[in-house]
């Protein structure tokens, strides 16, 4: 047979643009695939100009999902261009602001993207294949995950103002301090939040239990982990040094300083994605690829630290060994950060101290330059900024979750092809797991561009020399 | 993501209506005679310019949802800049390893990001960064009933 190249175009239950092409050789097995990024915007350039105090509004414009990472993580940026101290009880509730946003995106990653193909099946016909396809044979289940993503997204309209784009986060601290009749608003929604992550637990455990193929080949290989580490050994998501671990579970480096990030973080422009790849620069590229996001985190903490995480943590590890390789677990790992996040929100807002007014530092820019890190739901964001004697931004540079995991993630679509390819065919069901993959990484990919696709499943016939031949269109 | 935030209306909206093409489910290629579409974004590729024709072309009630399409606000301030210079800072000035920028299989950027309407008819506009989910809701339910939902009382830039 030809040689083909199969493009997957767009990629659906994404966060973002993105398509797949998967190339078939003569003897019908799987000579390469990757996933292409289709959409950019530059904000890294365009910012230019502008006063520092807009970044963080101005970045958290980036997603709609994960708003509230980039709010944080500009803001500690411009925090360390005003050369301030956050306030202790500052911290502690763009902490809490954080693990909303946490609660929040995993459970539309996992209900609302991927619960359909846990619970349905990953060969369910493509029509019913959707959230409303799971209201329809397990409605408990969708009600308990748009009731986990509306208490995260509640919890933030609380502390914000809004649930999309709150302003609440700014360079020194936050706002406004938090009120008893609000912290009291928020921790009445914990335990119907914990009551519906219990039942998902329950449901789940066997579920996760019926796919060791996938287990086997959605990017499960040895690879490095990277994210924020905390005292302790525990799990870490505002602040603290990076961490890097390999697969056999040892320390690589620890106590990197993200304002260093250059001695560490490298970054490549790829031909076919406007996705930038990242990789661990000691290690060179492509060998220090390396995977960041609820997984690593996991891997890169002892224990949670607290009780009912610990316990979905331990299940976990004693099911899938400790590190955790397979990019599957990504799905179970977000179920366990749930937990965390609920239970930490609860311990936050039990603190003594939560209702000090004393919540932002006000000070002039003292450096010149700054920068920011957070663990967003995905993995570790940073932000860059260097600014003029008035205070505009003159050099920006972003690096994004996504682009930690892109590597990772080409991995995956490859095995996951190469894995189910039958007689130089992919089944419908088959390229559903090749986009299946990338939902476990659940890539943020921005949602500025309007989010619209056309394409059926494309099929080029290639010669020898890749050159295109011929191309088919059919539905699937 | 603001449309989620309808919550537990989704379900029942899910009820009256067939979403039959979203990032939610996975329909590949945009059907015919669809009654509403929701666009979201500004008009930033050549990829988002086939694709909004194709939308409008096959759509009776278009809507530009948000304040990137109404206006394509924060990603048209690269529109002053060029494609090369932004391309430039993300893909030569700020990288380990330089190559050109990215220019195969992937969509080629427009010189200038514009808002939906300036490419196609829009019906409605809906205002917001984001709209809220209950502006999304009543637009929609008005839509629903036949009737044409007043926006602009529902929503304005930047809220």
């Amino acid at each position: 047979m030809p040689a083909q190249r199969i493009v997957i175009d767009p990629v659906t239950r994404i966060e973002g643009h993105a398509k797949v092409s998967v190339q078939l050789a003569e003897d019908g097995t799987v000579a390469d695939a990757h996933f292409h990024v289709t959409q950019f915007r530059g904000f890294e350039k365009f910012c230019e100009n502008r006063p520092f105090y807009e970044m963080p509004s101005l970045m958290a414009r980036i997603c709609g999902i994960c708003p509230v990472s980039h709010l944080i993580a500009s803001s500690k940026a411009c925090d360390a261009i005003l050369a301030v101290t956050v306030p202790p009880n500052g911290v502690r509730l763009r902490r809490v602001l954080n693990l909303a946003q946490i609660l929040q995106s995993h459970a539309l990653s996992v209900f609302h993207l991927s619960s359909p193909d846990l619970l349905l099946g990953m060969d369910s016909p493509p029509e019913q294949r959707n959230i409303f396809g799971v209201a329809q044979s397990a409605p408990e289940v969708a009600k308990d995950g748009i009731r986990l993503r509306q208490i995260g997204q509640t919890i933030i309209e609380i502390l914000g103002g809004k649930r999309i784009h709150p302003a609440w986060v700014v360079p020194g601290g936050v706002s406004a301090p938090l009120t008893a009749e609000k912290r009291d608003r928020i921790a009445a929604l914990l335990p119907d939040a914990l009551a519906a992550l219990a039942r998902t637990s329950d449901r789940f455990r066997g579920v996760f239990q019926q796919f060791p193929e996938e287990i086997a080949s959605f990017a499960n290989f040895p690879s490095l982990f990277l994210g924020l580490s905390g005292d302790a050994g525990g799990l870490e998501h505002y602040d603290g040094p990076i961490r890097i671990t390999d697969s056999a579970g040892q320390v690589v480096a620890s106590g990197l300083k993200p304002e260093n990030y250059h001695q560490f973080f490298g970054e490549v422009a790829e031909d076919d994605s406007y996705l930038k790849s990242a990789y661990y620069l000691p290690m060179g590229y492509p060998a220090g690829v390396y995977r960041v996001g609820p997984l690593a985190r996991l891997n890169l903490a002892a224990a949670c630290g607290t009780r009912r995480a610990d316990q979905e943590l331990k299940t976990l590890r004693a099911f899938a060994g400790t590190p955790l390789l397979s990019s599957f677990h990504y799905h179970q790992a977000r179920v366990v950060e749930m937990f965390y996040a609920v239970e930490r929100i609860g311990e936050l807002l039990s603190h003594a101290d939560i209702l000090n007014p004393h919540v932002r530092a006000f000070a002039q820019p003292n450096q010149e330059e700054g920068v920011g890190v957070a663990e967003a739901p995905r993995g570790t964001l940073l932000h860059h900024y260097k600014i003029d004697s008035n205070g505009l931004i003159r050099f920006a540079n972003l690096i994004i979750a996504t682009g930690h995991n892109a590597l990772a993630m080409n991995y995956g679509v490859k095995q996951v092809a190469s894995h189910f390819v039958r007689d130089g065919h992919l089944s419908e069901g088959a390229l559903n797991r090749v986009e299946a993959v990338l939902r476990a990484f659940d890539p943020c990919l921005s949602c500025s561009t309007h989010a619209i696709g056309q394409m059926p499943l494309r099929i080029e016939l290639l010669d020898a020399d890749g050159t295109l031949v011929d191309q088919q269109r059919r539905l699937v | 993501m603001s449309f989620l935030d309808i919550d537990e209306r989704l379900l029942g909206l899910a009820e009256k209506i067939n979403l039959v093409y979203s990032p939610l489910v996975d329909r590949k290629d945009f059907p015919e005679n669809v009654d509403i579409t929701l666009v979201e974004g500004a008009v930033s590729s050549e990829d988002d310019l086939d694709k909004i024709k194709k939308v409008r072309a096959h759509t009776r009630v278009l809507v530009s949802l948000g304040d990137c399409a109404v206006t394509s606000n924060v990603p048209s301030m690269r529109n002053p800049f060029g494609v090369n210079v932004i391309l430039d800072r993300a893909y030569k000035e700020t990288v380990t390893i330089s190559h050109p920028p990215p220019a195969s299989v992937i969509p080629k950027l427009l010189a200038r990001v514009r808002p939906v309407h300036e490419v196609v008819k829009v019906d409605v506009f809906v205002p917001g960064c984001p709209p809220s989910a209950d502006t999304i809701f009543k637009t929609l339910v008005d839509l629903l009933s036949g009737s044409v939902p007043e926006t602009a009382k529902l929503s304005r830039f930047g809220a």
